[in-house]
This record gives C-alpha cells, structure tokens and sequence, in this order.
C-alpha cells in the first residue's frame, strides 16, 4: 500500500473546498430557458412565413396592416429596453431611487405597449378565425403580449424587491437581472415579430 | 456569489425513510427512483395497451374491441410508451441518478427545478390515462395529424395535448438542469473530456430536447386553437396547411427518437467496459459522433413525410442527410464491438441485455437506412415495415438498455443484487418474445399490411399470430423481472459497494450512497475506463480505501 502515493492516479481525493455549495447559475438556467422559448417562437415564424409563402388568402383579403400604432409600439419596447439597462447599471452603482424609478418607467412603457396593442386589436378589420392570416397574426403578437404581460408583471415583482429591505440588492440583483434579460428576450422578439408581420 | 446547498433543508422538513419517495425530495438520487418507479408503472400500463393491440389483430377482423376502442388504445399506447415511459426513465431516472455522480457534484444544478419536472409527470399521465374513462381518449395516433385530429372527438384531443404538453415542459426543465449540470458544475479539475460517455449523451439529449420540444408545444397550442377556436392553421377546409404541421412536429418528433437513443447509447457506454474489464474504445470519436448525431439528428425531420408531397430538392436533401446519421451510429457500433474485444467478458444479466441491444440495434438501424431511400420509403409508407422498425430501435435499443441498466446499478439504488438466474430467464423470454413480436412485422409490411388499423387482409393472419405469440411472450417475461425486483430489495444478495469492481465515481461511494454522495471529498476520476492497468487498479484501492480487485471483490 506504500507505493500508492505515487502513482499516477486514476482517482485521486482532494478537498471540496465549497461543500455542498456551487456557484450561481441561476441566469445560465433563464438563458437557457430563454433559448428554448425562442425555438417556440421559431416555430411559430416557420409556420407563418411558409403559410405565407404557399397557402393564398381567400380574394378581398390582404396582409396590409396599418403601421402607425404598432411602429410607435416598437419604439417603447426599444426604449423600454433602455430604460432597464439604466435601472440594471443603478443597481449596481447601488443607487436605489433611480434604480427603481427607472424600473417603474420601464413597466409604464411595458404596459402602454399592451395598451397599444389592445388599440389594435379592436380596430382591426379581421378577427381571430377570417382567414390563415388573421389566425396566424393573432396567434403570434397574441403569444408575444402574454410574453410582455409576464414581463410587466415580473418588472412590478422586482420594483417592490427592491424596497428599502427587499431580497434584491446591488449585493444581490438576480432578480432585476433576471427580469432584464428576460425583457431584452421579448423585446427581441418584437423586433423580428414586426418585421415578419408588419414590414414584410 | 454560492447559493445554500439544498441539504440544509434536509434535516427538519424532508421526510425520511421510504417517505422519501412519495414526497417534493429535492435529492437527485430520490428524484432518478421516483422518475424510475413511475416510468416502469407506465410502462406496465402500455405494455397492456400494447397487449389489447396484439390480441385484436389476433384474427383479422375487430372482435376484441371495436375500432373506435382500438384507436384509442393505439394512441394511448404510443403516447404512453414514448412521453411516459421511454423519455422520462432514460433521461429523468438514470440522468438525476447518475450525472451529479459522474461530473463529481452533490446534486444537480437546480434541485427544485428538478422535482418540479418530476411532479408534472404523475398529474399528466393521470390525465391521459383518465381521458380513456371519462371522456374517452384521443383517437389520432400519437402523431395527432390534423385533419385526424380536428375531427375525432375533440375533448379526448384536447386532453392529451394538455397531457403532452405538460410531459414537454418536464422534459425542458430537465434538459436545461442536465445541461448546467454537465457544463457548469463539474468538480473542480475534471475535464469535459474524462467525463463518464453517459454525460456527453445526456449532454446531447438535453441540447435536442432543449431546442426541439419548443416547437412541438408551439405546434400543439396552434392546433388546440384548431379544435377549441376553430381557427384554420392546419385545416385544409378553412385555407389551412396539414404539412405545416406535419414539419413542426417531426421538426421535435424526429429528434425525440435520439432523446429516446442517445441516452441508452450512454448507459451501454458505462456497461460494457466494466463488464468487459477493458477502456471504452475510441473515446474521443464516441464523443464526436454523438455531438454529430445530435447536429444532423435536427435536420433530417422530413424523411418522415415522403409521401406527404414533399417537393423532390426536399427529398434528396433529406434522404442524404439521414444516410449521413448512419456514419457516427456506425462509428458507436464499431466501437462498442471493439470494447467487447478480447475482453474478459461477464455474461451476466446486465451484459446479455447490453449484447442484445447491439444485435437489435444494428438490424432497426439498417432498415432504418433503408427507410431513408425515397423508393423504397414510398413502398412501405405507413406499414408495418415501420412499425417493425422503430420497435427495433425503440424496443429493442433503448428498452434492452433500460432492463441492463437496472440490472447494473440495482446494487447501486438498493445495496442488492437481483437473481442472475430470474434474471437470465427474462433475458432469455423477452429476446426470443420481442423478434418474435417484431421481426414478422417486416414481412407483413413489405406485403402491404397497413399500420393503425384494426382489421386486415386475412392472408396476414399467420404472421400476425406469430407476432402475437411473441407479445405474449414479452409479457410473461415481465413477471420474473417483476418478482426479481421487489423481492430482491429485501431478501436479495448484499451487493457490497461495488460489485462489479467498477471505476466510475458511483461506484466510489457506499451502496445506497449517503445522501451528500460521498462522505467527504468527491473522487477525481480522470479516467473512468482505465481498466487493466496496474496503476489505476492501485489508486482506486487509494480513493476508496479497500482492495477491490482480488478475493471476494471479482465476481
């Protein structure tokens, strides 16, 4: 038994120094989740466009949308998005007021993206079974403005975490940066939605 | 930053002893016997249905049970068998077992998120099984394409996409624990590269199972607002598109197969080389190929809709690149052949099950390939050519791995061995069973004999009462099985902790381990197959303090 130390090992102990702890890997998990809810969305856009591409609409029908309404949407949810990363960057730099008035604005925005989005529901010409398009449009900003209507939710979550007291600190900001990421996600989202829906 | 180890809640609010089970156990190794037990019911259940299927095409007219009760049972036999029996036991029950084990970890990376994922199995398939008796089940196959599935009764179809779509979302969260897991959790100084192969394979799963099952559960909410909205997406009367669909669910459904296969390669990877008492040969092309297979096992989707119209670019793209998978498969086998190699082999239970899935394995993979051809896929569309097939792959491969798993790490779970000689007559019954069952299929569906349907040509009787036989066989071979394992558990042989003289970290630890894994420090094992070499053989006496390799130690 002697000879054991030094043989080269094929098992070899050696102190855990971080027992029974590891690091945080919270965010890779929502990343990785993330990256599964893009390929639900893919789908879905696989599905529009080659509906698009090979089923024609019954005659009288088009896919012209009225742009106005949802490219001042696009605008918020690209502001919105900036508007985190600047409660992101205050929460580090451990400054709380700004930290969490910048949240509330993002929410405001969140939320008046989905008033928007409402606008445009009731005024739109078609409903949800007219045709292949209508069904589609409704099905893909319909997932989206769940996907927001979470966000918003979330944002609200983290803006009360944040209180004097809360579980979300610049000593621990899952929570916001999780909501952030999550948001840039959906905001991406909307970037190719409308592209696909609205532009094309 | 580190978070608390789950353990520190263990003491006061987890319950103890067999309690353990039937409790929200964070444990990953409570949670693997959980995923295991409530895997082997189910499989239990479709092994019945699967018994209703072979005793109604006992004769070729629908006498057993009408056709609409024979479409039920085949839909919930597929969807039984693949979402609650196959994908939860090779990944949920031997993943949570073994990979916090194999990558030196106490648990796995999201002990919550993990029993999460178990525990919406139990209320799917409570669901599933549930719709047959409240409000009857879904008739469409486990395929449910549209417009079959738009005009069968639709709270039946409902039902079981809620069901699947709960099994998919269990089977995300654990692709994205496995993946952390084997990424991000490794013990300090292990490489990816002396990972246990069962790692890379779950590794790869959870990759497919991650960016595939999205797009199932996209598919089936488009196709619930179908039956429910009455919107048009896949129904050809309203503008809609049956082949959109039929895209998106191979686009998961093709993959599913090496969620299914990938994982059962894995397990055959840890047996065989211990079994054999020889290194797993070609390491580093086994971890290519499986990373290869997971890469084209995406882009083949479409061979399963040759005669769905598909344009003739499509065809010959996929009909090549579903040839292509046949190279890192082919790679696997022949590295699996040369493991067995001038080894000292142990033909015990778990061994014949690993042999036997070779042979099985390399048959469903050659009339796979010939399923890839167009011409001959036109052929035998929709027979029972494929039906025999995929049994093949799916039976044959990943069950006869399941059953030499359990063989092999029953010690591990129990602290017992289970009877080599019960164990032998279910490898004996459930080999000559299952090609008996299976292999006449071929035959059957070479000459014509449609899948799915209840009632045939008469001149098909004889094959299909061979087929028959064998299905009772396989069912007969459950019972020793069955007896061997619940009466191994407490009157079995004490296995010691590692019977089999194995080298992979599982084995380092008691048998059961503590709950902390090992007591102390996890081992550092840089080379898990480093059989038949002096040194390895003496530092493993080093790590675990006792000579394992002459005496009473070799079986």
């Amino acid at each position: 038994m002697t000879s054991l130390a030094t043989s080269t090992s094929a098992v070899e102990a050696v102190t855990d120094e971080a027992h029974g702890g590891h690091a945080d890997l919270r965010l890779f998990g929502l990343a990785t989740f993330l990256v599964a809810d893009g390929m639900t969305f893919a789908g879905f856009f696989a599905a529009y466009l080659t509906f698009r591409a090979v089923n024609p609409l019954p005659a009288g029908s088009t896919y012209e949308l009225e742009l106005l309404l949802p490219s001042i949407n696009t605008m918020l949810l690209l502001v919105s998005s900036y508007t985190f990363h600047r409660s992101g960057r205050n929460l580090l730099l451990g400054r709380m007021g700004p930290c969490r008035n910048w949240l509330l604005l993002t929410a405001g925005l969140g939320a008046a993206f989905l008033a928007g989005q409402m606008v445009e529901y009731f005024t739109l010409p078609f409903g949800l079974t007219d045709n292949l398009f209508a069904s589609t449009f409704y099905a893909l900003t319909g997932f989206h403005g769940l996907h927001v209507t979470l966000g918003v939710i979330c944002i609200l979550l983290v803006w009360f975490q944040t209180r004097n007291g809360g579980r979300v600190t610049s000593a621990a900001p899952f929570g916001l940066e999780a909501a952030e990421l999550y948001w840039h996600f959906v905001d991406g989202i909307w970037v190719v939605l409308y592209g696909i829906l609205y532009l094309l | 930053m580190t978070v608390a180890s789950p353990n520190d809640f263990q003491d006061s609010l987890q319950p103890q002893g067999w309690l353990r089970y039937f409790s929200f156990s964070l444990d990953h190794k409570v949670i693997g016997i959980q995923y295991l037990v409530t895997g082997f019911i189910f499989y239990f259940i479709g092994g019945a249905l699967a018994g209703v299927i072979r005793a109604e095409l006992a004769s070729p007219i629908s006498d057993f049970v009408s056709r609409e009760t024979y479409n039920e049972v085949l839909t919930l036999h597929g969807t039984v068998m693949i979402f609650l029996w196959i994908v939860p036991v090779v990944n949920g029950g031997f993943g949570n077992y073994l990979i916090p084990f194999y990558v030196g970890a106490r648990d796995m990376a999201f002990p919550r998120l993990n029993a999460v994922a178990f525990w919406m199995i139990p209320p799917a398939g409570i669901l599933l099984i549930g719709s047959y008796f409240i409000t009857g089940a879904a008739q469409s196959g486990w395929t449910a394409y549209p417009p079959l599935s738009i005009t069968t009764p639709a709270l039946g179809q409902v039902v079981w996409i809620v069901s699947v779509l709960l099994l998919g979302g269990s089977s995300i969260f654990g692709g994205i624990n496995f993946i952390a897991t084997v990424l991000k959790l490794r013990r300090p100084g292990l490489k990816l590269m002396q990972l246990p192969m069962y790692c890379w394979a779950m590794l790869g799963t959870s990759i497919l199972v991650v960016l595939s099952t999205p797009v199932l559960a996209g598919t089936l909410l488009l196709l619930s607002f179908d039956i429910v909205a009455h919107t048009g997406f896949f129904n050809p009367a309203l503008g809609g598109n049956v082949v959109v669909y039929q895209h998106l669910f191979w686009f998961y459904s093709h993959p599913a197969v090496y969620i299914m296969v990938l994982p059962a390669f894995g397990l055959v990877s840890e047996i065989l080389p211990i079994h054999a008492r020889k290194p797993l040969f070609g390491y580093t092309t086994m971890v290519y190929s499986i990373m290869a297979i997971v890469v084209l096992g995406l882009v083949v989707w479409a061979h399963h809709m040759f005669t769905s119209g598909t344009p003739p670019w499509m065809r010959l793209f996929f009909t090549i690149a579903t040839s292509f998978i046949a190279v890192p498969t082919g790679i696997k086998f022949f590295n699996w052949l040369a493991t067995l190699w001038g080894g000292k082999l142990a033909l015990n239970s778990a061994m014949l099950f690993s042999c036997a899935f070779i042979v099985n394995f390399v048959f469903g993979g050659i009339t796979g390939v010939a399923l890839a051809q167009v011409p001959f896929d036109i052929h035998v569309h929709d027979t029972y050519f494929v039906v025999g097939h995929f049994h093949y792959i799916v039976y044959g491969g990943t069950v006869f791995v399941i059953f030499a798993s359990i063989y092999h790490w029953y010690p591990k779970f129990t602290g017992r061995m289970l009877n080599e000689d019960l164990g032998r007559l279910h490898f004996l019954l459930t080999f000559v069973g299952f090609n008996l069952c299976f292999a006449p299929q071929h035959w059957l569906g070479l000459n014509g004999m449609p899948r799915r349907v209840a009632e045939y040509d008469p001149s098909f009787t004889t094959l299909n009462q061979i087929s028959s036989v064998g299905a009772l066989l396989m069912a007969i071979s459950s019972l020793p099985f069955l007896y061997n394992v619940l009466v191994s558990a407490f009157r079995g042989q004490v296995a010691g902790d590692n019977p089999w003289n194995a080298l992979t970290p599982e084995w380092l630890t008691s048998s059961p381990p503590p709950v902390e894994n090992w007591v102390g420090a996890a081992p550092l094992v840089e080379h898990p197959y480093g059989y038949g070499v002096d040194e390895d053989t003496l530092s493993l006496e080093a790590a675990t303090g006792r000579d394992l390799w002459s005496g009473t130690g070799r079986r």
